[in-house]
């Protein structure tokens, strides 16, 4: 058996020192925008998404990544005949990338809703509405996150 | 966990065909099930994952959850109000639980 020097005893306590913190940070893969974009088309069944009539809003800075405030609108009539059929919010550097799907019907008055979501790190969000005709629109903002969400 | 308690606001009384808005929130941990405990182990995932809204029986508003809504999910959302009735509040838990919430609503 090798004599365990004092020299060798620093050596590996380092190691296992290093082993350790590996160990604890990489937790999930984080999604890409390519995964992003993959979720989007098959909510919109393969439909590239106009600009226009969908308004995203989000802090450009998030403190907290834990509750970030979103708001998504939608310029449409609500009418029987033309309304907004759903809405699907996105995070680009999230584990997963979906974060939430809106939907609506002609009783919802106005297509727009407000809620708190999370975010890992800094990253797009991207909002994605579906018409009751079938044409899509999207919005994207970026938003910086201070101290990241979805953690522990 | 606390059992998850709901809370909503709707305004008590509207003009016939108002659009009013509403606001709810439930006490809820969302769990995502990408945390670890301090074994290491993985935390399994325990979300609302479904939260609808209907007004006299017709679906007003619906929400599907991913593990990205923060805990105590919140919503504020918008209803037109055709008639005097109640909305109900739907929310669907991982777990198989769901809990509800009813407002009255009056049209003068």
């Amino acid at each position: 058996m090798t004599q365990l020097t004092r020299r060798k005893l620093f050596t590996l306590a380092a190691g296992a020192g290093t082993f350790a913190v590996a160990a604890n940070l990489p937790r999930a893969a984080y999604a890409t925008p390519e995964d992003a974009a993959k979720a989007i088309s098959e909510f919109t069944g393969g439909k590239e998404p106009q600009s226009g009539r969908i308004t995203l809003t989000a802090p450009e800075i998030a403190e907290n990544g834990n509750t970030v405030p979103i708001s998504i609108s939608v310029d449409s009539e609500m009418t029987e005949g033309d309304f907004v059929e759903s809405v699907t919010l996105m995070a680009e550097g999230n584990p997963n990338p979906e974060v939430a799907t809106f939907l609506f019907t002609p009783m919802s008055g106005k297509a727009e809703a407000t809620t708190r979501i999370r975010l890992a790190k800094t990253q797009n969000v991207v909002a994605v509405a579906k018409m009751s005709d079938g044409s899509v629109y999207s919005d994207k903002k970026e938003v910086k996150v201070t101290i990241g969400g979805c953690g522990g | 966990m606390a059992t998850p308690r709901p809370r909503v606001k709707v305004p008590s009384s509207a003009s016939a065909g108002e659009v009013i808005t509403i606001k709810t929130l439930i006490s809820h941990d969302m769990e995502s099930g990408q945390r670890k405990d301090k074994d290491g182990n993985t935390i399994p995932r325990e979300i609302i994952n479904n939260f609808t809204c209907a007004f006299n029986g017709t679906k007003v508003f619906e929400c599907e959850l991913d593990p990205a809504i923060s805990s105590n999910p919140y919503f504020e959302f918008h209803a037109k109000v055709p008639e005097s009735g109640t909305f109900t509040f739907t929310w669907k838990d991982d777990n198989g639980e769901t809990y509800t919430e009813e407002k009255e609503i009056e049209v003068g």
